[in-house]
């Protein structure tokens, strides 16, 4: 009993010190200096003296005593999962705000470190679980230049991965459609988006058996070929989104009251984004043309027609209509593909890396072996150390593998495009109103599992 | 400037490695898309070239060059509990970056404005993705939970 009481004791006494997050969290503003202040504030970025000024100018005059500092989230709504968002405000003006992150950390990338090259993709599709194609693509475009076989990938294998690539990354923009609306208070538009998405899903999990976490892309090709009357199913969605992506124009673009609460909310200026490292939708919506489907070309992207859409504000308007926009360019790829699947195989006949097909497994004992082999013991990469990077939906992922000769990587990184883009939040917010965060955050389109991984 | 399997790679010592970031800035690498690290421990003979002499740390900079479409990776040997200079002032996208390899592997940052555990606890022991910080070998910490 002596015991139980004693530890109850200290649990009380260091519950107060043990909940916060200590120096990560947003300090008062008495206990940092000017020069930090304007640090944090943004002065070092490389902007105008007038805007650095301006800057100054929200932030430099307010006592102590004149702002509060508030907590949003973790457990918020519309933070999108576990965000914390630590809000200074004077009035209803948000002064300053530090995102806290790793309530979702769940050690990934320590994880990939135990995981051969055949498991990891189980392991990074969880990351992104909104568009965990992309993760397992770029994970295995990385083995696949460690291993030297980048070349010797079957054609089909590109063009369904393609495909695959771009349905997520539509299935992903209308799921943004969807927590968009649902934060901005369009509830219908929360319905509609996540209708539209299972559209997508349920082809997902007729080709690859799962509505997420696939697994289907892996170093090499991919886990199977696609099913029997995969071509209708997906003409089906072609067909059924343009009237549906009008919809969504009648019901949000056209709307006066959803241009009021996007339009000027959220600013971030083209250097800005660029020394923030943000990418995807974000710094399109500066204008800056970055698309690395078309800049860097993976895959067969070189080979397809489509659009770069950018904006012109950088706000989180902008954000909206060039994802809107690009369900558009990412359907008229879809099409394309369609006409251009190549048969032929969908994985490369390695036998260092491909599993004997089923069939063989019963008549012979070395596809037994073998089989048996590259699923436990895995297959072996040549030392060396790669950085791959390809478009996800929310900007650039990159998957950076140290390999040390063995069978597993011996350090695997994900460069997750929301954990950088959620940089950009205290400079989006700065100023803004405390109502207008929620839709920064939404136009930001993180994805926690990914920026804590 | 080496070649790895086709991407461009600079190996740098630790004097050079800010000058050398600054002057990549100026010749158009003006985003520092990622910013890790490794940890050698257990594989210290790896392939360096000649000239540079390996240490358990290796702190990997990915720059990329909107304009000319090019990127290069900025390698630099970091020995155990030597510290590095933060990139911060030439690219605040390190911010977040460099947070994370502190906690993730314990290299400190002189000079960043807010250097402070960002993915674990702030009482946690230990740096995880270290090579002898083992997995499952370590109780789970548990914060003020009633027992």
């Amino acid at each position: 009993m002596t015991t139980l009481d004693e530890r109850s004791a200290t649990s009380v006494s260091s519950a107060g010190a043990a909940t916060g997050e200590g120096g990560q969290e947003l300090r008062s503003r008495t206990d940092i200096s000017q020069k930090a202040l304007m640090r944090e504030a943004g002065a070092v970025l490389r902007m105008s003296e007038s805007a650095a000024a301006a800057l100054a100018d929200v932030a430099g005059d307010v006592g102590e005593d004149q702002s509060m500092i508030i907590n949003m989230g973790p457990q918020h709504p519309s933070t999108h999962g576990v965000l914390r968002l630590m809000l200074e405000l004077q009035g209803e003006t948000v002064l300053r705000c530090k995102p806290v992150i790793g309530y979702l950390h769940t050690g990934m990338e320590k994880t990939g470190e135990s995981l051969t090259y055949m498991q990891g993709g189980t392991n990074v599709t969880r990351m992104d679980y909104l568009s965990p194609l992309n993760n397992e693509l770029v994970f295995s475009m990385a083995t696949e230049k460690l291993l030297g076989i980048e070349g010797d990938i079957p054609e089909r294998a590109h063009w369904m991965r393609m495909l695959l690539s771009e349905l997520n990354r539509m299935s992903s923009h209308l799921l943004f459609m969807a927590t968009n609306g649902m934060d901005l208070g369009a509830v219908s538009m929360m319905l509609y988006g996540w209708r539209e998405r299972e559209e997508v899903l349920r082809f997902f999990q007729k080709v690859t058996g799962l509505r997420m976490n696939h697994n289907f892309i892996r170093p090499g090709g991919l886990a199977a070929d696609l099913p029997a009357g995969w071509r209708d199913d997906v003409l089906h969605l072609l067909d059924m989104l343009p009237d549906r992506l009008a919809e969504y124009e009648v019901l949000m673009t056209g709307q006066p009251i959803w241009r009021e609460r996007l339009q000027g909310v959220g600013v971030i200026t083209q250097s800005e984004a660029i020394a923030l490292a943000a990418t995807g939708p974000i710094l399109r919506s500066t204008g800056v043309a970055w698309d690395l489907r078309k800049d860097l070309p993976y895959l067969k992207y070189r080979e397809v027609e489509f659009d770069v859409v950018v904006g012109a504000h950088g706000d989180a308007y902008d954000r909206y209509a060039i994802r809107l926009q690009e369900i558009r360019e990412s359907m008229r790829i879809v099409r394309q593909i369609l006409d251009r699947m190549p048969s032929g195989d969908y994985r490369i006949q390695n036998k260092k890396v491909t599993p004997p097909p089923r069939g063989r497994i019963d008549e012979s004992m070395e596809a037994l072996i073998h089989h048996f082999k590259i699923f436990t013991e895995g297959f072996k990469v040549p030392e060396g150390e790669v950085y791959v990077a390809i478009e996800s939906p929310r900007g650039e992922i990159g998957c950076y593998i140290a390999s040390d000769g063995s069978s597993v990587p011996y350090r695997m990184h994900v460069r997750a495009p929301s954990f950088v883009n959620v940089q950009c939040l205290p400079h989006m917010m700065r100023g803004g109103l405390v109502a207008d965060a929620v839709a920064v955050i939404s136009s930001i389109d993180p994805v926690l599992g990914e920026v804590d991984r | 400037m080496i070649e790895s399997l086709g991407q461009r790679v600079v190996f740098v010592a630790k004097s050079d490695y800010l000058p050398t970031i600054t002057r990549l800035y100026g010749e158009g690498f003006t985003m520092c898309v990622d910013l890790t690290a490794v940890d050698y421990l257990l594989h210290e003979r790896r392939t360096v070239p000649a000239e540079v002499a390996p240490q358990r740390f290796e702190v990997v900079v990915n720059l990329l060059s909107i304009a000319n479409r090019e990127r290069v990776r900025v390698r630099l040997q970091v020995a155990d509990a030597e510290t590095v200079p933060s990139l911060f002032d030439v690219h605040p996208s390190t911010e977040a970056m460099e947070r994370e390899v502190f906690d993730m592997f314990g290299i400190v940052f002189d000079g960043h404005p807010d250097l402070t555990r960002i993915l674990m606890p702030e009482d946690w022991d230990g740096h995880p993705l270290r090579k002898d910080y083992s997995q499952g070998r370590i109780p789970v910490q548990f914060k003020g939970a009633a027992s």
